[in-house]
């Protein structure tokens, strides 16, 4: 390889830094989201008996809320890939500015 | 023992040989060996990695758990799955674009040192080693109870078998057989639960009702509580289960099967669909058996309720469905274990043996035979552990390696791709202080001591009443990766712009 490639200089690059900003604007409030769900459940039910009263039938909020946890994890499943994709567009294209054209020079 | 258990293991058994023969031919390069030569679709992938997670904890003991404990059970089905989130949210695809083999390959991409790696190989051979204890004395007793042999005989052939398919085929025959297991597992419980559900003439408000007085916990059977008391304990438990699937080494090590972060995205998608599936089905495995076998056969086949999965497919279908049952819980534990060895036998052979030890120069025919030596060593060690944990709690060594691989694995994998100012000394503070605080709480924890005769492995006084000191170590393992960092001071950004440019863009020189 004749030069190095300059990481430091694509950090800062004003596109590194769009992808950046843009995935922990979606990553972040997420992760708290569904940790904060996750925990409520064993603490609602831990220190509570308010999920003890029954929702439909016999079925209690508890299941209620616990099979809501199933049906997050599969809809924030469908909402990362989608968004995922449009991340990959921005990492393609800091790719090719910076690392295809010196490729193609050396 | 009748003819149709011995013909359906020796069809499930056979169908994994052939696949191991086939991967065998085809496993020339360490790296095929490793990691199946990167070459696993997504789709592939996502079922091997839902292969290598219904564990026998999983298929096993959580059915029975259900079954002995109603709600409280389903809580390991919700942290298990929501794991996942974790898993894709922060660390799958990071961790494809910066590793290579192994875990301590993606740390080191930061970190150059050898201690760094040394640890993380340490971390990963602790976690492995308890994780397969738990698979083999599950498997052992399985065995035993089908066949009538003894516990050590049966511990030895699966110790056995799961050696040969990795000495031989790798990771493309372990990942074949646990795409294999995955199918068949889901089939065997959609079967169950479609049968259960049957029987409750396709009503889950009949189902719910019917359970109010279906046990001898009558009503208390659908809350919370029956199981779980202590709230803080609860919730150190579900901390342990979320956010050590993100740190255990043999899942981790399935994302390095896959060609770019991109594949080990579907992967993961592919993985929590079926996972999340199979946990919600297993609320019919559970209360199916409780309904239809009932606690007393469920507890005399087994006191940990173990057995409320392949009972309940006796009490629905024969000795058939049984059989088939057994042969896939089989399999399961199979695979898993296989899986295991493989990545301890990597950590060995990739990390210790030819980067630490050779310091990077060995041949490609020396390091395949380095890791084929350490498969052995795992497993040999394995089996001698699992042939004196006979009478230990499986639950208990499964939650333990769930606890250091949250402690001990993700604070550091979370920083390396996260915190800029991380050094070498924090990854090094941090994999140690994770690993000796979770070890520490679980020795002096009520699952070591317990003032009752016959409840631990030691008669006394626990000194911390937490089954899973997950509330304490996490918190810990992040400690020390920060203070270790700030103390040290140094820094590389030079390195870090590199490490965070491949992490989120996925380039590879």
């Amino acid at each position: 390889m004749e030069k190095r490639i300059d990481y430091e200089k694509i950090a800062e690059s004003s596109g590194f830094k769009h992808l950046m900003s843009s995935k922990k604007k979606f990553i972040v409030p997420l992760t708290i989201f569904f940790l904060v769900f996750y925990f409520a459940l064993p603490i609602l039910t831990s220190y509570t008996t308010v999920l003890n009263n029954n929702a439909f039938g016999d079925i209690s909020w508890a299941w209620v809320f616990a099979f809501a946890q199933f049906i997050m994890t599969w809809v924030l499943c469908i909402v990362y890939v989608k968004k995922a994709s449009f991340f990959d567009k921005l990492a393609n294209r800091i790719i090719e500015e910076n690392f295809e054209k010196g490729e193609k020079g050396a | 023992m009748s003819p149709t258990v011995i013909i359906l293991f020796l069809i499930i058994v056979g169908m994994t040989l052939v696949v191991t023969y086939y991967a065998a031919k085809r496993t020339k390069t360490t790296s095929e060996f490793y990691t199946a030569g990167g070459g696993l679709t997504g789709w592939q992938n996502g079922l091997a990695i839902a292969g290598d997670y219904l564990s026998a904890a999983s298929f096993l003991g959580i059915a029975g758990m259900i079954a002995l404990s109603g709600f409280d059970g389903f809580f390991y089905s919700i942290g298990f799955l929501i794991a996942y989130l974790v898993v894709m949210f922060i660390v799958a695809e990071p961790l494809r674009n910066l590793g290579k083999y192994t875990l301590a390959d993606m740390i080191n991409s930061r970190f150059d040192a050898k201690k760094v790696r040394g640890v993380a190989a340490l971390n990963t051979i602790t976690i492995v080693i308890f994780y397969m204890i738990a698979q083999l004395v599950g498997a052992g007793a399985l065995i035993q109870l089908l066949f009538g042999i003894d516990y050590w005989i049966a511990v030895l052939i699966v110790g056995i078998m799961m050696t040969v398919y990795v000495l031989f085929g790798g990771m493309t025959a372990t990942s074949w057989v646990q795409i294999i297991k995955a199918v068949l597992l889901m089939i065997g419980t959609i079967i169950i639960s479609f049968i259960v559900l049957a029987k409750f003439h396709f009503n889950i408000f009949d189902m719910f009702s019917e359970m109010k007085t279906a046990t001898p916990l009558g009503a208390d059977y659908l809350k919370p509580g029956v199981k779980y008391k202590v709230p803080l304990d609860t919730i150190s438990l579900m901390l342990a289960l979320v956010l050590g699937t993100a740190g255990l080494p043999h899942i981790l090590m399935r994302f390095f099967t896959v060609k770019d972060a991109k594949t080990a995205r579907s992967s993961v998608v592919t993985a929590t669909w079926i996972i999340g599936i199979f946990y919600v089905l297993t609320i019919f495995l559970g209360f199916g058996a409780a309904y239809f076998v009932g606690f007393d056969t469920i507890k005399t086949a087994n006191a940990a309720g173990n057995m409320a999965a392949p009972l309940l497919a006796g009490a629905l279908g024969g000795d058939f469905l049984m059989s088939f049952v057994s042969a896939v819980a089989f399999a399961t534990i199979l695979a898993v274990v296989a899986g295991l060895v493989l990545s301890g036998a990597s950590a060995f052979a990739h990390d210790i043996y030819a980067q630490i030890i050779k310091k990077g120069k060995v041949t490609e025919k020396k390091q395949m035979l380095a890791a084929k030596y350490a498969s052995i060593g795992v497993a040999v060690l394995s089996i001698l552990l699992a042939l004196f944990a006979q009478k230990m709690n499986v639950a208990f060594l499964v939650s333990l390696a769930f606890c250091v691989a949250a402690s001990a694995n993700l604070p550091v994998i979370i920083f390396t791709i996260y915190w800029k100012k991380f050094n070498t000394a924090g990854a090094i503070t941090g994999m140690l202080s994770g690993l000796l605080s979770s070890l520490i709480l679980v020795i002096v924890s009520p699952n070591v001591f317990s003032p009752i005769e016959g409840a631990a492995i030691f008669v006394g006084e626990p000194l911390i009443s937490l089954t899973n000191p997950a509330i304490i170590s996490v918190p810990l393992g992040f400690i020390g990766a920060y203070v270790g960092t700030v103390i040290s001071k140094k820094q590389d950004m030079k390195r870090y712009a590199e490490v965070i440019v491949k992490a989120n863009t996925g380039y590879k020189e």
